[in-house]
């Protein structure tokens, strides 16, 4: 299944470790944040509206 | 039904929340089919051997940092002319995911000039240029941070982001002009000529670039509708506070 | 106009104004450079050129925030913004005294840390010419960063983020230049660029940073 890369594993394996590890990073950061001012948003609203 | 409408806030929140989860799904599908396909499934080149497999990544995040900022000019210009706020918070929004596709490409690209160079780093024109843009980067989030009221801050963003624009431009040929280099030229525009990409890696290529546009375009918007929502949390405070 | 000029420079030639310190500093990097590469004159002679400008730059970098921070925080600077003379005018005038007080001294004293740095004869004159030619630009981009952080408590360390990227390419050319003349090549191309951006910066600039100043005095 894992192809043969040879004396480029490391280059080629620490490349998509590194990449997919900042994306994850980044996305998790954008949607917890999302949650959370969501979150937040509602009940001030809630307190607002009564 | 202009585009102008997406101006309006709720207008715009309700278009996101429906984009939103289909965007998702492409973006996830795309760079899950294009990665896999890149990394499992491509034959090795006969110089560069299995390294061309970072350039499923690399390329991608290259182009769409470079034109990451170009979005956020074009969302500065609209602030500045026609003061929709949302236009404002997309640039902000756009910023760090900017950022970070520049830190991918300069990391794949110290992985992948390691083996190929010799060296984790070369003074070369497009790295350089590279290292500059992430550079801008920095100080336009820097300064969306420091200031305090947020439509002073998303005027001088938007004015640093145009000047910003100019000498980024002004930097890119001077450093040309500054050494010449090692990194090759870019292969994609070059079907029909002399050393093209290979069809094998072309298509997974063209999928990743499909990916990370999608995801590019689904960080903005979910970034965006964030960043609306602390306007909003930011007025009933203030209200709440006043009460 | 003309007042303000001179009300400007006095005070910067008035003790705190910061008149010497870009100077103390420039012959600082020149003092220690040397100190942490080593003495021989062969690699001091090739870093030269790179180590004069970006001393340069930095001096330059050091008194930027003094240009709009004191007249904001009395006050003055609403007084200018409403007098009478147009506000890009106000910004041009105060580039054009930050420039004499700092660029043209640097530019004055190059020749002598030069000295210190072994660079080769043919380089002196470059060195003043890209110098006379750069440093205006650095004066004028550095008041636009000053313009945009001018709100900011304690923004010392931000303009110099926003400022520095900016500088690259007169940077890149002005020691291009020098770096040419002395190994005796030809310097017109790097020469002409140096000079077109220093025109253009001080063109257009003063309007971007009087609308940052603008934002700011809102």
């Amino acid at each position: 299944m894992m192809p043969e890369l040879g004396k480029y594993a490391g280059a080629v394996l620490s490349s998509y470790g590194v990449t997919l590890g900042l994306l994850a990073g980044l996305v998790a950061l954008s949607v917890w944040r999302y949650g959370r001012v969501k979150r937040a948003l509602t009940e001030a609203e809630k307190r607002a509206g009564r | 039904m202009s585009l102008w409408e997406y101006a309006n806030p709720k207008k715009f929140m309700e278009t996101a929340a429906r984009l939103l989860p289909v965007l998702a799904v492409l973006a996830a599908g795309a760079l899950v089919t294009g990665l896999v396909w890149g990394f499992f499934f491509t034959p090795d080149d006969y110089k560069q051997g299995a390294t061309v497999k970072i350039l499923f990544i690399h390329v991608p995040a290259a182009m769409m940092a470079v034109n990451a900022w170009g979005m956020m000019l074009v969302a500065s210009l609209i602030w500045l002319i026609r003061r929709h706020h949302v236009s404002a918070l997309a640039a902000k929004a756009a910023a760090p995911i900017g950022m970070t596709f520049t830190l991918i490409a300069l990391i794949t690209g110290a992985f992948w000039g390691q083996p190929m160079w010799g060296t984790w780093w070369e003074w070369d024109p497009r790295l350089t240029s590279f290292l500059i843009l992430f550079l801008f980067y920095l100080g336009y989030v820097a300064l969306w941070e420091a200031v305090e009221n947020p439509d002073t801050a998303a005027d001088l963003t938007g004015l640093l982001c145009i000047v910003g624009s100019v000498f980024a431009g002004l930097s890119r040929y001077a450093v040309k002009f500054w050494n010449q280099g090692l990194h090759q030229d870019s292969t994609i525009m070059k079907v029909g000529e002399k050393d093209p990409l290979d069809v094998a890696y072309y298509v997974p290529l063209l999928i990743c670039i499909a990916g990370f546009v999608l995801l590019f375009v689904a960080l903005v918007l979910l970034r965006t509708v964030t960043e609306i929502r602390v306007r909003r949390l930011a007025v009933l405070q203030a209200r709440e506070r006043l009460a | 106009m003309i007042a303000l000029l001179i009300r400007d420079l006095r005070l910067a030639m008035r003790a705190g104004g910061g008149f010497g310190l870009g100077l103390a500093f420039f012959l600082l990097v020149a003092v220690l450079v040397p100190l942490g590469v080593g003495p021989e004159g062969r690699v001091l002679a090739v870093i030269a050129p790179g180590i004069l400008w970006v001393g340069a730059l930095l001096a330059c970098l050091l008194s930027l925030d003094r240009i709009f921070a004191l007249d904001y925080e009395d006050g003055s600077l609403d007084l200018l913004a409403t007098a009478p003379i147009p506000l890009e005018g106000v910004v041009a005038v105060k580039s054009l005294a930050h420039w004499l007080v700092t660029g043209l001294p640097l530019t004055l004293a190059a020749p002598v840390l030069a000295v210190l740095l072994h660079l080769p004869g043919a380089g002196f004159g470059w060195l003043v010419a890209s110098l006379l030619l750069g440093t205006p630009a650095l004066s004028v981009i550095g008041t636009f960063g000053a313009a945009l952080t001018v709100g900011v408590k304690r923004g010392g360390l931000l303009l110099s983020l926003l400022v520095l990227p900016l500088y690259v390419p007169t940077l890149i050319f002005g020691a291009e230049v020098v770096k040419r003349g002395a190994a005796g090549m030809a310097v017109e191309v790097p020469l002409l660029l140096l000079g077109g951006i220093t025109l253009g910066a001080a063109a257009l600039l003063p309007f971007a940073s009087a609308l940052a100043l603008r934002i700011n005095l809102r």
